[in-house]
């Protein structure tokens, strides 16, 4: 789960790590009341789960009220790259000497956190990474006994950071990792970490994704949640515990066991179709979670055509069927339907659907038929209303 | 032979008393795996249907002399039985379980790695399943049979799609492995694959892999360097978004790592055949294996 900019610092605050001050706001009045309180200068910062803010006007420093006001009425409401700014965050404006970057990923590869610190902070980092790999200093923590004080000074005198600022960037390396521990993240990234004239070291951007699988252990975080930085499906699929990703295409897809949706999605891409999204109704999905399903799907306006693949293992093909069946007595869905069922009871639940004749479904023997089938009914379906 | 699993397992189950535990327990005995032992702490003493349960692992491991674990119990329990089942001097765990928080699974795979001899295959997999001989897990045994092709895996569905496509064709394995679908899975295809090369039954071994990580970019360096045994590969997710998690927890495109496209290249590039869909890869499987 990704964290808002501000959130990832108030988070970063719990932990000790020193944040310029702000406030949220979500109208243009909280806006200026937050920047009136905080004083002037400062900085109004859109509040989207994506990258490229400030190249697209997202980020505007003020001087005044009236430059405040102008400011948070442009970026509230604003599009950067498909979301849509619902909040800005207000902070006091800092004095920057010197830029550098600070992060701490789950190394997947190495099993282990990888901490990372540059002085080339402010710019891409994967570009740094690129161009001058020596630029970025790396160091794999061993999960078991922890950041030492000395991973710090090292990580600090081999990035060449300025001399009197070695002691608090190591230690803020030391809270950063303490935060991605406690906090159970998958990612804190601080770019840029900035020396300030006064040479106090600072966060001044927070990246900060957790672990969705530990959230039972932080309800304060499972709070954080933004669905208004969710498409309205993936929302509702959420509230129903459904695992769904949107997709841009007009082929809806339901499947059991994520290897098998994907590979579902790929070979409906291969034969000239565009999926419009992944839904996973999982292991041992009953009659009811089919019907949930099936309303995610069909909530999307660009679904022209479905596809049901399933390949039962705990999961029974008649369990399916029974709930496509009510389903379709349910919803009465208005675009054809593609269903193949194979494994656990497969006679059984293609014997039911035969016997419901429903309207508008056809059934396929395999997997590549069956894509091949829903691709042609789409495109028989003509361009979305 | 096979590998992992056999007729010498003898199996404890933590969380034997749960709903899903007890059912697939039972599935697992009704195939012919020796199922010996269920733990459930203050349930010690009683049975489930003549399998006894004891109050830890160390108990089953001393009184029912079980040498591997199969972990059922919910995600927040499931570290701290792994951790428990290693501690008691079993040297073979399968963690069934979904859902593991990713720190608990680097606490895990840290200590595992210091463990001497010591295996985990999963968490958030179906098991291993060797035909004919023993089943760990939740794969639905009816439709495998013995034979010469292992499989290993990261997805459990796809796995049962391959290997029914297998057994259409009139192929069998010698084992199934079902190595998950979580960022820090406890064995990687590198493990497995090594064991298929060592498995005299195994003449073919089919990997199936999917989006996120790396494991089978390296599984592809040590195939070039080090398997003799033909390798079939497939690989899901050629049309997931970037920065999505499609439902396996591990399954996520991160900027521009961990793509399928780049997956199959690596695999192609040291000389491992791929096949686009499952039905290709079964065919090509089956071309090798006929050939």
């Amino acid at each position: 789960m990704d964290l808002l900019e501000y959130q990832g610092k108030q988070l970063f605050a719990r932990h000790g790590i020193p944040v310029p001050s702000g406030k949220p706001a979500a109208t243009v009045e909280e806006a200026v009341s937050a920047a009136d309180e905080i004083g002037y200068p400062c900085v109004v910062k859109a509040q989207v789960l994506i990258g490229g803010r400030g190249k697209a006007g997202g980020i505007r420093v003020v001087k005044d009220r009236a430059e405040a006001q102008a400011a948070a009425d442009a970026i509230l409401g604003m599009d950067i790259r498909g979301f849509t700014v619902h909040e800005v965050w207000v902070e006091a404006a800092s004095d920057i000497a010197s830029e550098y970057y600070a992060s701490i990923v789950f190394d997947r590869a190495a099993k282990a956190p990888l901490v990372m610190l540059s002085t080339q902070g402010g710019m891409d980092i994967e570009e740094v990474a690129e161009k001058t790999p020596e630029a970025l200093v790396r160091l794999h923590v061993d999960p078991l006994l922890g950041f030492q004080d000395f991973h710090g000074r090292r990580l600090a005198f081999q990035a060449g950071v300025d001399a009197d600022v070695v002691r608090p960037i190591g230690a803020m390396l030391a809270k950063l990792y303490a935060a991605f521990v406690a906090e159970e993240a998958m990612l804190v990234e601080v770019n840029p970490l900035i020396v300030t004239g006064e040479r106090d070291v600072k966060a001044l951007d927070a990246k900060v994704t957790l672990d969705g699988n530990s959230l039972y252990r932080h309800p304060d975080n499972a709070a954080l949640r933004n669905p208004s930085q969710e498409d309205e499906q993936e929302q509702m699929a959420h509230e129903r515990g459904l695992t769904y990703v949107k997709l841009d295409g007009d082929i809806g897809i339901l499947g059991n066991g994520a290897g098998l949706v994907m590979s579902t999605l790929d070979v409906v891409a291969g034969a000239g179709g565009s999926p419009a999204n992944f839904l996973d109704a999982g292991g041992g999905s009953k009659a009811d979670a089919i019907v949930s399903a099936i309303e995610v799907i069909l909530s999307d306006s660009k679904v022209r055509a479905v596809l049901i693949n399933i390949f039962g293992g705990i999961t029974r093909c008649d369990e399916v069927a029974k709930g496509l069946i009510e389903a379709f007595d349910v919803v009465k869905p208005r675009v054809p339907f593609v269903v193949r069922l194979d494994g656990t009871n497969d006679v059984a639940g293609r014997k039911l659907l035969a016997e419901a004749s429903l309207p508008n479904v056809a059934t396929a023997a395999t997997m590549d038929e069956a894509a091949a089938k829903v691709v042609e009914l789409a495109a028989a379906q003509g361009a979305p209303a | 032979m096979s590998v992992l699993v056999d007729n010498d397992t003898r199996l404890v189950v933590t969380g034997l008393t749960g709903r899903e535990g007890t059912f697939h327990a039972l599935n697992n005995r009704t195939y012919g795996t020796r199922v010996v032992a269920g733990v459930t702490p203050g349930k010690g003493g009683q049975d489930v249907e003549g399998i006894p349960v004891f109050d830890t692992v160390h108990a089953a491991v001393d009184k029912a002399g079980a040498n591997t674990a199969m972990i059922f119990v919910p995600p927040r329990f499931a570290a701290d039985s792994i951790l428990e089942a290693l501690d008691a001097g079993v040297r073979l765990v399968v963690a069934i379980t979904e859902g593991i928080p990713a720190h608990d699974e680097l606490r895990v795979y840290t200590q595992l790695k210091r463990t001497p001899g010591a295996r985990l295959v999963g968490p958030n997999c179906p098991g291993i399943l060797s035909p004919g001989k023993a089943n760990v897990g939740i794969i639905p045994a009816s439709f495998f049979k013995e034979g010469n092709v292992g499989v290993v895996s990261r997805s459990g569905t796809l796995t049962y799609q391959i290997g029914n496509e297998l057994a259409q064709r009139g192929f069998g394995n010698s084992s199934i492995v079902g190595i998950g679908g979580d960022p820090v899975p406890g064995s990687s295809f590198i493990d497995v694959i090594e064991l298929f090369e060592q498995d005299p039954q195994t003449e073919l071994i089919v990997m199936s892999g999917e989006i996120g990580g790396s494991a089978e970019e390296e599984a592809a360096e040590y195939i070039a360097a080090n398997v003799t045994k033909p390798v079939v590969g497939y690989i899901a997710g050629f049309t997931a978004p970037p920065g999505k998690t499609m439902g396996h927890a591990g399954a996520i495109v991160s900027g521009t790592a961990g793509t399928a496209a780049a997956k199959a290249e690596a695999l192609e590039a040291k000389g491992v055949r791929v096949g686009r869909t499952p039905t290709e890869t079964a065919e090509i499987a089956m071309q090798i294996l006929s050939a």
